[in-house]
């Protein structure tokens, strides 16, 4: 009986979402765009004869040729072959960012809009007071640890200051899903607060938690490039967007590829992040959308 | 009332305290004052860095908690400490705070003004050309982060300079030329050469977050009963759009203010690092390079109270223009 | 007389979707039509439409022609110059149709300098003067307040004040007192024929409401899937419907005062979405008449009578439905006496109070809202109770104490036996299984993130019922939905299947105790009708009892068997339903059963209506001694000043009258109201 209900699903939601989201041009602009960018930084390598760690000692500084595709840099260095290293870097700094930044703050909010008083007090308190501690200025103290190798920890770190909003939002939000109908119903069900909490409130604030991951990945990207470009954020050997943009603006004025072809990818990324975060959000919610 | 805002205000104390001791933790572990007398030539005997050390409160044979007791005890009495260099923090912070605060002001006023502006104007013809053009526009600055914005801008500018205009009509380096003796209108036009890009620079991401949040909160009232009960009375679209709806649609964007606030400190700081202002910014990026614990718990403090006196003008600010919050 | 305004062949779609087709219809200066329609049937569509008021992406063709001036396709400045002047408008929701930032007074000041030239302080005298009208005490001082501080009724008064600030010739009200409680729809129904009379405009009334067109109407439009299905004089339609759908809407309404327990009628199945109109004549599919011929076209609309027309092909054999006996029976199956039942909820003095906070930046404490103020009823195996009352009155607050099973500020609540107040998780989930509750709006209280078969599951689930497939499709079928329908999710179903839904969930657990929270109020009537009749029969079946939280006299009186009437937190009457009904000793309760409009054209023009001053007092602030002092009738008019005295003094408990008959009055004298 039970494999006999489950099989005839109706048109699932994610269906439904993921065809509004394609019927938009902005939706798939961006993921076209975001596709071809991920293509290019992991696949891209491989389309040309340099690896970002060789140096070319016939070519410092050269402009755009057959043979570097961008151009050098002073070291003598594909510019081609380090702009997709450090696009493959900042793409991935900046999704798991994003992921955990957003789950970090799907679950607190929910706990603290779950759970009024003591729970939401201190939770609120610890999020109010990453508000007000200046991030920047703390990851760029701590970015003596972000030594060789050690990006993880700084992914960790650029996600502890990512998510209060969204967590204020979120919080905001489950106080008014735990006044509808169908929480109280599971309350006076017997069911209990952690499975409401993961079970009705999360899946039901998906459409926003989907929305915000999405705009955090970009918010990360553009830290992240921030950081690096003052030296704070990937340390070398690893290179990054913000990096060569750092490298870059030093040569730019008279060596216009070593600073416009990375600034350029940079801005194209987040582009097509925000323009996927602006179509997913309304397909999730098409009350946005003009009546056509 | 007052009681209210008491406790609000024993709160801010709280949070800046903890936010200040983090940040001051955070900078002393991590910063290493004694690397900056390693490459001296002649390098100086232990003992003589060990006092010196001592004596600016940054000797990491101290423990933590004792140079924490000491840093604290001075900020009670509000002052923060010496630089490594010796210099007063205190005197150094508070003439680049001025610097700063202008920046940020400026920019702010003229950020977050033509963000409503646009965005109003862009949702009274939703899907019009000027609204397709400013969510264009504004979707390309979201992209950019401000660094890479600052440094196109000097691009551009140097370029429009060479190209365009002759001369140096834009000015890259500095808040003002120094030695400039051209009487009064000579000194203001040469601040305000020096002012535009960084106003640009800092001001144009506001621009675009507070158009799209504007846009996006009138596009929701426009539907709301109360624009049509203002167009059942005989207002014309219009009229009803400017009195009723804007008028309302400005209290959420009030709020969102505070949220805001804290990512134009951050971009002030890149500005000043980028244009060579002397402010609070490019003191922390260089105070962090010469390890200079003091100075950046001191400047953590400062942007903590900020972040705060925003968050309190929003909420203001919010009452000032909903009836309903402070009615009673 | 010419017509002030004609409406000819109003059709509007947005996009594909045509919302409505062919409305016609005039009105004279005076006259009033009452337009009536479920929800989706287009009718307030219709009158935005006519305002010009449509959402941009609309689609209007036909005509509409104000004073014969022709407003289809005129300019923005020609419509701007009538709207608000010539024609003006009502909205439902008085709530939001007022500007939150700007103060009453400079809103309807507003609409006066708009149209007149006249000074600003002319105008604000204007608005002063209208607010008076309107029957808003301090006038003067009222204007100066903003829209939050004026409760829904003065609200909508306000809107009202607005509509007649130019002296308007055309005033739609859509919908004006849906929002609103009875006794405050009987006040603002009344401020409505008082600005016609000052006007003397045309007045063009939508409602969902029978009741409410029934006395104030001449002539009635009925409208059904976008299109009027009947027109004809007020008398005509209600005594003499020619088509099978108002045939069956007037049927399947509750009314308060027909005694015993005969059953709605409720009509099958759903209104069609105007997206997918059936072939033919739209409401061939639920309709009891259908003919093979139904389905080949639609109908036009015939000439049934002198001024009546009907679209049904068959209208020569439609008649008004006659009362049918009650299929359930009213004493529970075991026939016991009520005494000896055991009680399966006890209350007993339950209090409950809540800070009333302010402001939502600088948030405090301003005072104790006392929500329900010393509450005290039973409810025994096999009975229904229905606590009523307006909002405000406490019982929902009542209802979610009773649910929480914790320990109550102050009383004691005991349900099946078990003191909330010594239960322990073990009792208490075993109380939980026993107490099941329905909800109001049936969207509402289903996750619309999981299928129909894991809602129905979800309690089988959490209290170990094993693998609970079996079950579900037993429920579905119990509810008289398809089993196969449980992959579905609950936006696939319309309002009527959805609380069919939250019923079966909660009867899943096989509770003995159902509390049901405004179960049909979301729903139109023609459904709502369809759901009572199921839930009596379950009660029957499964041996249920129920307590019935509802704002709806009429619903109660047909399903429960006693009744208890709450104002601001406490009961001022309960008692076996018909004794109640028939005849309320309490002031309130005559108020309240008088305030109800009838469906019934005759006995509505012809009823005394018990008129209540003002609005419900604060709960924060209760009138000292007797709660309902300050809007009591009798208090006003007929006691002496002595005996007001104890009125202020002392609180009235609830005093046994009859065998089953209480109030919480000093002088509760029966009356008959209805």
């Amino acid at each position: 009986m039970t494999a006999l209900l489950v099989g005839r699903r109706a048109p699932s939601r994610l269906r439904v979402v993921a065809w509004r989201f394609f019927q938009s041009t902005q939706g798939r602009i961006g993921f076209a765009v975001l596709v071809l960018l991920f293509l290019l930084a992991f696949a891209g390598p491989a389309l040309s004869p340099w690896s970002y760690t060789d140096k070319d000692f016939t070519a410092f500084l050269s402009p755009p040729s057959a043979e570097h595709w961008f151009g050098t840099l002073q070291t003598g260095a594909d510019v081609y072959a380090v702009t997709l290293r450090g696009m493959r870097k900042s793409l991935i700094v900046g999704l798991l960012a994003a992921l955990v930044s957003t789950a970090l703050a799907a679950v607190v909010g929910a706990f603290a809009g779950y759970f009024s008083g003591w729970t939401d007090r201190t939770l609120t308190w610890g999020a109010d007071l990453l508000l007000v501690l200046p991030a920047f200025l703390i990851l760029a103290v701590m970015s003596p640890l972000f030594g060789a190798g050690q990006w993880v920890l700084f992914v960790i770190m650029l996600a502890l200051f990512l998510w209060m909003v969204t967590s204020k939002i979120v919080r905001g939000m489950t106080i008014s899903l735990k006044q509808r109908e169908f929480i109280q119903a599971a309350r006076f069900m017997g069911v209990s607060p952690v499975r409401i909490i993961f079970r009705h409130i999360i899946p039901n604030l998906s459409s926003l938690l989907i929305v915000d991951a999405t705009l955090n990945v970009s918010a990360a990207i553009l830290t992240e490039t921030s950081l690096s470009y003052f030296g704070f954020g990937i340390q070398p050997p690893d290179v990054s967007f913000g990096t060569l943009i750092a490298d870059g603006s030093r040569t730019a004025l008279y060596a216009p590829w070593t600073f416009w072809f990375v600034a350029g990818l940079l801005v194209v990324t987040v582009l097509a992040v925000n323009l996927i975060g602006d179509a997913l959000r309304d397909a999730f919610d098409p009350a946005s959308r003009r009546p056509r | 009332m007052a009681g209210f805002l008491a406790r609000r205000l024993l709160n801010y104390l709280v949070l800046v305290a903890v936010a200040a001791s983090l940040a001051y933790m955070l900078a002393a572990s991590a910063l290493d004052p004694r690397s900056n007398y390693a490459d001296r030539t002649p390098k100086p005997p232990p003992a003589v860095v060990d006092a010196q050390l001592t004596a600016l409160n940054l000797n990491d044979h101290t423990p933590l908690l004792q140079r924490y007791a000491t840093w604290a005890g001075g900020v009670v009495q509000g002052d923060f400490g010496r630089t490594v260099t010796g210099s007063p923090v205190n005197e150094d912070l508070k003439r680049r705070m001025g610097v700063t605060f202008r920046l940020v002001m400026i920019g702010l006023i003229f950020g977050s003004l033509l963000g409503v502006l646009v965005g109003a104007a862009a949702a009274v013809k939703q899907y019009g050309w000027f609204d397709r053009l400013s969510t264009g526009v504004s979707f390309l600055v979201l992209a950019m982060p401000v660094v890479v914005l600052a440094n196109m801008l000097i691009l551009l500018g140097t370029l429009a300079n060479e190209r365009l205009f002759g001369h140096r009509l834009f000015l890259v380096s500095g808040e003002y030329s120094d030695g400039l003796d051209t009487g009064f209108w000579g000194t203001v036009s040469d601040r305000l050469r020096h002012l535009i890009l960084p106003t640009i620079s800092l001001s144009l991401g506001l621009a675009a977050v507070f158009s799209r949040y504007q846009r996006n909160t009138m596009l929701d009232v426009l539907g709301a009963d109360f624009v049509r009960t203002a167009m059942a009375k005989g207002l014309s679209r219009s009229q009803a759009l400017i009195h009723h709806a804007l008028r309302t649609a400005l209290i959420p964007v009030a709020t969102y203010f505070a949220f805001t606030f804290g990512a134009l400190l951050t971009g002030a700081t890149f500005t000043e690092k980028i244009f060579g202002w002397h402010g609070l910014g490019e003191q922390l990026i260089n105070s962090i390079f010469t390890n200079d614990v003091n100075t950046v718990a001191a400047i953590a403090v400062i942007a903590a109270i900020a972040v705060l006196c925003a968050s309190l003008a929003a909420d203001l600010l919010h009452a000032a223009l909903d009836p309903r919050v402070r009615a009673g | 007389m010419t017509p002030v305004l004609e409406v000819t062949d109003l059709n509007v779609s947005f996009g594909d979707v045509v919302a409505v087709r062919g409305v016609s219809y005039a009105v004279r200066q005076g006259e009033v039509l009452g337009i009536v329609g479920e929800s989706g049937s287009g009718k307030s569509v219709t009158s935005a439409a006519v305002m010009g008021l449509l959402p941009p992406g609309a689609t209007v063709t036909g005509s509409v022609r104000l004073h014969g001036k022709e407003l289809i396709g005129a300019r923005q400045r020609e419509l701007t110059a009538f709207r608000g002047k010539t024609m003006s408008m009502v909205f439902q929701d008085p709530l939001s149709a007022l500007t939150p930032v700007y103060r009453v007074g400079d809103q309807i000041a507003e609409a006066v300098r708009v149209h007149q030239k006249v000074t600003r302080t002319q105008a604000a005298a204007m608005a002063v003067e209208l607010l008076d009208l309107v029957g808003i005490p301090n006038p003067a001082q009222r204007a100066l307040a903003f829209p939050h501080e004026f409760s829904g009724g003065m609200r909508q008064r306000a809107v009202i004040a607005m509509a007649i600030a130019n002296d308007p010739d055309v005033i739609i009200c859509d919908e004006p007192t849906t929002a609103l409680d009875v006794t405050i729809q009987a006040q603002v129904l009344e401020v409505l024929k008082k600005a016609q009379r000052e006007t003397g405009a045309a007045i063009v009334m939508i409602t969902h409401d029978l009741g409410v067109v029934a006395g104030f109407a001449d002539r009635v439009l009925v409208m059904y899937a976008g299109r009027p299905v009947e027109v004809g004089g007020v008398d005509d339609i209600y005594y003499g419907p020619r088509m099978p759908y108002t045939v069956g809407l007037l049927s399947s309404i509750p009314r308060v005062d027909t005694d015993g327990r005969h059953p709605l009628v409720p009509i099958e199945g759903a209104p069609p979405s105007p997206a997918a109109l059936p072939p033919g004549c739209p409401f061939a599919p639920r309709c009891p008449m259908r003919l093979d011929a139904c389905e080949a076209a639609e109908p036009p609309l015939f000439d049934v009578g002198p001024a009546h027309q009907a679209a049904c092909i068959r209208w020569q054999d439609v008649r008004p439905r006659v009362a049918a006996k009650h299929a359930v029976p009213v004493e529970p199956r075991d026939g016991r006496p009520r005494q000896d039942r055991q009680p399966v909820l006890k209350v007993d003095g339950l209090v409950k109070r809540y800070p009333l906070l302010r402001g939502s930046v600088f948030k405090r404490r301003v005072g104790t809202v006392h929500a329900v103020a010393g509450v005290s009823f039973e409810v025994r195996e096999g009975e229904t109770l229905g606590l009523v009352g307006e909002s405000g009155c406490g019982k929902t607050t009542t209802l979610m104490e009773i649910l929480e099973l914790a320990e109550p500020q102050e009383g004691r609540i005991v349900v099946l036996g078990h003191d909330t107040a010594r239960l322990g998780g073990a009792e208490r989930m075993a109380i939980r299984r026993d107490m099941q509750v329905v909800f109001q709006d049936p969207l509402a209280s289903l996750d619309p993130r999981m299928t129909v078969y894991d809602i129905l599951a979800e309690p089988l689930r959490t209290h170990g019922r094993g693998d609970p497939g079996g079950r579900v499709a037993e429920l579905l079928d119990l509810v008289g939905l398809d089993p196969s329908h449980a992959a579905r999710y609950p936006q696939d179903f319309s309002g009527g299947q959805r609380q069919r839904i939250g019923i079966a969930r909660a009867l899943a657990l096989e509770p003995r105790f159902l509390a049901l929270d405004e179960p049909v109020s979301a729903l139109d009537v023609s459904i709502q009708a369809g759901v009572i009749n199921l839930l009596d029969a379950l009660k029957a079946e499964l041996g249920l009892s129920y307590l019935f939280v509802a704002h709806d006299l009429a619903v109660v009186r047909y399903i429960a068997d006693r009744v208890a009437v709450m104002y601001l937190g406490r009961i001022a009457e309960i008692g076996q339903v018909d004794a109640v009904y028939e005849a309320p000793a309490h002031p309130y309760t005559q108020a309240l059963l008088s305030a109800i409009p009838l469906p019934d054209p005759v006995r509505e023009r012809s009823r005394r209506r018990i008129l209540l001053e003002g609005d419900l007092p604060s709960p924060a602030d209760p009138p000292s001694g007797c709660r309902f002092r300050t809007r009591c009738p009798k208090f006003r008019a007929e006691l002496t000043d002595d005996e007001r005295a104890v009125c202020v003094a002392v609180e009235p408990s609830v005093r046994l009258l009859d065998k089953d008959q209480g109030a919480a009055c000093h002088y509760a004298e029966k009356l008959e109201v209805t």
